[in-house]
């Protein structure tokens, strides 16, 4: 049911960890659905420079957390903003329908990690 | 690589005198037992044969044997049957929180006739409370419907107890005893219940076969309609094959019973005692000492199921879980819910359903590789905190 990558990047995930001096941190998800999701960045010069990842859910949840951590390192904010859910199914070759929804969390954890820093700095 | 298979609740290998058994009725005795001439009554001996087998194994008499195409039918002849022939009399039913889909789905659609339904809690142990029984009975209700054994936990419920409470009222007593049959000895007589559902595959046998015991004189409203196969309760022309298969299945779970519960006992024993050795935070649902023996539900507490049930795979090993992502829908499991179990560690629940063919070198192999699972997977989960890791 998943593509290869989707379990490529499950048994071998990019980026897992905690960034103790993080810039910004997305929380997204919630137990009853299966997902939770924490991810981290890095920012320098309107760039990050850095992100980590960690993840509570099924394969589908881990991989996408992953591949969004992939994506989105060396990217200025404005790039990093336009991930969306699509582009990360899409760097997995695709998810399977139902996960498209419930598991497909990371870009929303992204968005929410870039806010934060955004508030921070004000 | 191993190739190790622990879902047996899910469904079973099978038997190897099953099959033989089978074989001839896919071959030169492939007559429609409604026939009046020589290959259909080869068909038709087969079939009475087989009736009065089962019959004699759960001590019904063969008349109240009705073949079916699995659990899932004879659940829903059970409950819509019962439900639509005494609507007269009330449109009540009660059932319980952690009942199969078969018949949680048969009493929403009976809710959506105009019927009503009580769904009654199970304690922590998964246990349902006689007493609530006895309150939750109406002058109104027709039929009672609690599972033998739990397909996700193996709770096994007080099914005397309970049936002996629905007696008393008057009211029909269904039990689904899909996952208890070749596990516990099924005696209806002593049981005294009115219906009882069973299923071939869940016991070695073939998939798409099961039976239904009605108690004679038990007003039921068939759910198939056709021609007078089963005594007029279920048309459709009898599946002989999956009939002897069901038959031979049983009789084998029922002759080897003791031996395997025997086997089974020690091989969930002997894991689970690896398990809580050899990992943290093991949480294990439903009582150790009221279930049947080859069921164990586990969660590890931090980890989600199927990210386990991926990471095992990829060791050759085949588990169910009680997630949400697993059942196709957005909640995690039912039956762990209605025990109280939290959504993050339900979320989590691993089942292991051994068989007759598992030896202690897989759940050596098993206990072996689930360390280094979990504790991979705790090192990504955001709510497993550094201090509980070691």
């Amino acid at each position: 049911m998943y593509s290869a990558k989707v379990m490529e990047h499950f048994q071998n995930p990019r980026n897992v960890g905690e960034i103790e001096d993080a810039d910004g941190v997305g929380e997204i998800g919630n137990p009853v659905c299966g997902d939770i999701m924490k991810l981290y960045i890095k920012v320098k010069d309107n760039r990050i420079v850095d992100a980590k990842f960690k993840t509570f859910g099924c394969g589908a949840a881990i991989a996408t957390s992953s591949m969004v951590t992939e994506l989105v390192k060396g990217k200025t904010l404005r790039e990093a903003e336009k991930i969306s859910r699509n582009t990360v199914a899409e760097a997995l070759d695709g998810l399977p329908p139902i996960k498209m929804h419930c598991s497909n969390l990371a870009a929303d954890a992204l968005r929410k990690a870039i806010e934060d820093y955004k508030k921070k700095r004000n | 690589m191993k190739k190790i298979y622990l879902d047996h609740n899910a469904t079973t290998p099978l038997h190897p005198e099953v099959l033989e058994a089978m074989l001839p009725y896919f071959k030169e005795k492939f007559g429609n037992a409604s026939s009046i001439y020589g290959f259909g009554r080869d068909a038709k001996v087969a079939l009475e044969d087989a009736r009065e087998k089962t019959a004699e194994i759960i001590g019904a008499s063969s008349s109240e044997i009705f073949f079916t195409s699995g659990g899932t039918e004879s659940d829903n002849l059970a409950i819509k049957g019962t439900a639509f022939a005494n609507r007269k009399k009330g449109k009540h039913i009660i059932t319980s929180k952690i009942e199969h889909h078969a018949i949680l789905e048969s009493c929403k659609f009976l809710e959506k006739e105009g019927f009503e339904v009580t769904y009654l809690p199970v304690d922590s142990q998964g246990k349902v409370d006689p007493e609530d029984l006895r309150k939750a009975i109406r002058d109104d209700t027709t039929l009672v419907s609690i599972m033998y054994a739990n397909n996700e936990v193996g709770i096994i419920q007080p099914i005397e107890k309970l049936c002996k409470i629905a007696r008393e009222k008057g009211v029909y007593f269904h039990t689904d005893a899909v996952q208890a049959v070749g596990k516990i000895p099924i005696e209806v007589q002593k049981l005294d219940v009115d219906m009882l559902s069973m299923s071939g595959h869940k016991i070695y046998g073939p998939k798409g076969v099961g039976a239904i015991f009605i108690r004679k004189g038990l007003r039921i409203t068939p759910w198939s309609h056709g021609g007078h196969h089963e005594r007029s309760r279920r048309a459709g022309t009898e599946n002989i094959a999956g009939i002897v298969g069901f038959t031979k299945a049983l009789e084998l779970v029922d002759k080897e019973r003791e031996d395997q519960n025997k086997h089974l006992k020690n091989l969930t024993q002997a894991f689970y005692r690896k398990l809580v050795e050899s990992i943290p935070d093991v949480i294990l649902h439903g009582d150790l000492n009221r279930r049947i023996p080859n069921t164990l539900n586990l969660s590890f507490k931090g980890v989600e199921g199927e990210s386990v049930i991926l990471s095992l795979d990829m060791k050759g090993v085949a588990v169910a879980s009680g997630s949400a992502c697993t059942s196709g829908t957005l909640e995690p499991s039912h039956v762990l819910s209605a025990m109280g179990v939290a959504p993050e560690i339900a979320q989590g629940a691993i089942r292991f359903s051994f068989g007759r063919d598992n030896t202690m070198e897989d759940v050596e192999y098993v206990a072996s590789v689930l360390p280094e699972i979990v504790q991979r997977l705790r090192s990504m989960s955001p709510i497993y905190a550094k201090k509980e890791q070691n």
